[in-house]
């Protein structure tokens, strides 16, 4: 959908720097002429709210990191000087730690739209790899933010999961080390995390760029799951159907966003991280911010810590290659009744898994005969039914499933839509 | 179909956040109450989106920290100026000096280069009890933590400090209390031992605006002193976040009708 550019320089100046550097025609090919399947819902929002969140992270960040002091010895005091000295700094730091949270509602939500629309089927291929590559310098990039406040949890957090290394066959011991920058966590390990916390965020902006390019040279999905058949009926023009549309979605999430920070700043963080860290005083229960609580769960499932590790990584990993897993043709699970019903279950097993990951693993869930069912044995069974979804249930479900009857087009399924609309 | 597939995402919407709040909500409380009793919650003037502190409360709680709690706890991250700002205790200027001229600060080096002590000033934090961490572990038997944070550093906030102020109870038969050990059910971190004797009885500290001084109206006072200094900005917060909130409702509420009309040609 890379058609014909239609921009127009208007004036003598927009003329002469098109021919010189064609970034209005950039702009404009980008943002206002690009065409939208018409038939896109409220889900399809999510990427713009993202491009606001990273640029909101990176503002706050910035300036947070005017006043932060990337030491052990001074940098949970800093982080109470920005909270109790620096003009609006509570605001600051409230919303770019809640922002973290945000960042990451929204990317869950757009990659499960993703997944429910099959948005990741030829030819979105590139386009799906570099989101799951964001997606890994997301978490990347959460992680070592979350240790430079210095509370017991961002310790004993960058303990257990830089210790993870450790389970490397032969080197992890060395690795580990390398990372640390001596041989525990200390002020070398917490100014390198603030160095890499402030690189990650631009390696996603470029990644993103990529993501946006990628996208422009497919076109987007739609909820119907075909490709745009003609220009005229079945898309609109971006500006201004999807700017306002994308601008209302923005509005109703910041309204949420905004709830977090200015009244309830510190309920989705640990208390545990209010106390400094203390190397000597380990808390009773470690875990992590609630993103990543399903992966902390399957790596606690895990008998075998290398095992864990791997299967933690190889739950990020897998996501690369669904393209190649899902043999079916249809993208949109509305054409695909065994298809949509299994995405509802796996919904389920990835939010239990993250209840799972905030308990204590050994909590008795329930006793059958005498024997008691934990919290580890219910993780295990999901982990497993994470793993067999992908890869058994995509290669399979293609293969026996029957799907509906495709619309003809964006345009036909739109009308099709449109007496039920009307009747709503 | 698409109606019903909105409503169906939306159901699912609400399933998401539902499970997503059982899984974060109950882990701190679930927590406080497998090993510690229920807590009281009391009702603060600083709760929900329009609450303030009380100023004459803070300023009783003050009372009670600088008369009884600061004789072994610290207070690291509070200034004396603090106690004069707006959304605080409010004490005015000539208080707040009067106040930290009571306490001897160490400063220094002077010109032939030897520490002094002098007056404390606005600027100046809380000078701690205790020289250090072990001193005071020495003396006392287990470190007092700073009180700065503690109303964020626990779970329930100022209502767990509430409750464990006056929480103190015989310890039941089969617990063994150690020597120089105290029994609070409420003090989960220690499974209901801790080192600090009961802090608070009636009467203890004297109030001069003729609130009755209970040990419970004491423990009241100095728990939501204690949320003011872990979270002196909170009236700021939301005094702010209705500005934000108002802008907001008023923008989405605009573009609500905007999409409708620029989407109006296309249904």
């Amino acid at each position: 959908m890379s058609g014909n550019s239609t921009y127009n320089p208007s004036n003598g100046f927009t003329r002469w720097l098109d021919e010189r550097l064609p970034i209005m025609r950039l702009g404009h090919d980008t943002a206002v002429s690009y065409p939208v399947p018409k038939n896109l819902n409220y889900w399809w929002t999510f990427g713009g709210i993202l491009t606001f969140m990273l640029v909101a992270q990176i503002i706050t960040g910035v300036v947070l990191a005017m006043h932060y002091v990337p030491t052990t010895a001074l940098a949970f005091a800093s982080v109470e000087h920005i909270m109790r000295d620096v003009n609006y700094g509570w605001v600051l730091r409230y919303t770019h730690a809640n922002g973290a949270s945000m960042f990451f509602i929204a990317v869950y939500i757009h990659m499960f739209r993703g997944l429910y629309y099959g948005s990741y089927k030829a030819p979105r291929e590139i386009l799906w790899i570099l989101g799951c590559l964001i997606y890994l310098l997301m978490m990347a990039t959460a992680f070592f933010g979350y240790v430079l406040p210095w509370g017991q949890m961002s310790f004993w957090g960058a303990t257990v999961i830089t210790n993870l290394f450790g389970a490397i066959p032969l080197v992890g011991q060395s690795v580990a080390t390398w990372l640390w920058g001596g041989f525990a966590i200390g002020d070398p390990t917490i100014n390198r995390f603030f160095s890499l916390h402030y690189l990650f965020p631009f390696l996603i902006f470029g990644v993103v760029i990529l993501h946006i390019w990628a996208l422009h040279v497919t076109g987007q999905n739609n909820p119907a799951g075909v490709e745009v058949k003609n220009k005229e009926q079945d898309t609109v023009p971006f500006t201004p159907y999807a700017t306002v549309k994308d601008a209302f979605g923005l509005s109703v999430f910041l309204i949420m966003f905004a709830y977090f920070v200015f009244y309830a700043p510190n309920s989705l963080g640990d208390v545990e991280n209010y106390t400094q860290a203390n190397s000597l005083k380990t808390p009773l229960h470690i875990v992590p911010e609630w993103y990543l609580l399903p992966f902390y769960a399957i790596l606690r499932a895990v008998p075998s810590k290398l095992g864990g590790v791997i299967l933690m990584f190889g739950a990020i990993a897998i996501l690369f290659v669904l393209p190649w897993l899902d043999t079916s043709k249809v993208r949109s699970a509305r054409f695909r009744p065994l298809y949509k019903q299994f995405f509802w279950l796996f919904l389920v097993v990835c939010l239990v898994l993250g209840w799972c990951g905030g308990q204590m693993p050994d909590n008795v869930l329930f006793s059958v005969g005498g024997v008691d069912i934990i919290v580890t044995h219910l993780a295990r069974v999901l982990t497993f039914y994470y793993f067999f979804h992908f890869i058994v249930l995509f290669p399979l479900l293609g293969l026996i499933e029957r799907p509906k009857p495709l619309p003809e087009s964006i345009a036909a399924s739109v009308l099709g839509g449109k007496t039920a609309a009307a009747k709503a | 179909m698409k109606m019903k597939m909105i409503q169906k995402l939306t159901l699912a919407a609400a399933v998401a956040s539902l499970a997503m709040a059982t899984a974060f909500l109950p882990a701190g409380s679930a927590r406080a109450s497998a090993e510690g009793p229920e807590l009281h919650e009391v009702d603060w003037s600083f709760n929900g989106p329009f609450g303030t502190f009380d100023r004459s409360q803070l300023r009783r709680g003050y009372k009670v920290y600088k008369e009884v709690c600061a004789t072994c706890h610290s207070m690291q991250y509070v200034h004396f100026r603090n106690l004069g700002e707006p959304g605080g205790p409010e004490f005015t200027g000539p208080e707040v000096k009067a106040l930290a001229a009571g306490y001897q600060v160490q400063d220094g080096p002077d010109l032939s280069g030897d520490m002094f002590e002098r007056p404390g000033e606005g600027k100046d934090v809380f000078p701690a009890p205790y020289a250090n961490e072990e001193a005071a572990a020495a003396s006392l038997g287990a470190y007092p933590p700073d009180l700065s944070l503690v109303a964020k550093s626990r779970v329930g906030g100022p209502d767990y400090i509430h409750a464990l102020m006056i929480g103190y109870t015989e310890a039941p038969a089969d617990v063994t209390v150690p020597a120089g050990g105290y029994y609070n059910p409420y003090f989960t971190a220690g499974s209901g031992i801790i080192a600090m004797p009961p802090p608070l009885s009636d009467g203890q500290v004297d109030y001069d605006d003729g609130t009755p001084n209970t040990a419970e109206q004491m423990s009241q006072d100095v728990s939501a002193f204690l949320m003011w200094t872990a979270e002196p900005k909170l009236e700021a917060r939301h005094r702010l976040g209705f500005q934000v909130m108002a802008y907001l409702l008023a923008l989405a509420g605009i573009l609500f009708f905007a999409t409708r009309k620029i989407w109006a040609d296309q249904h």
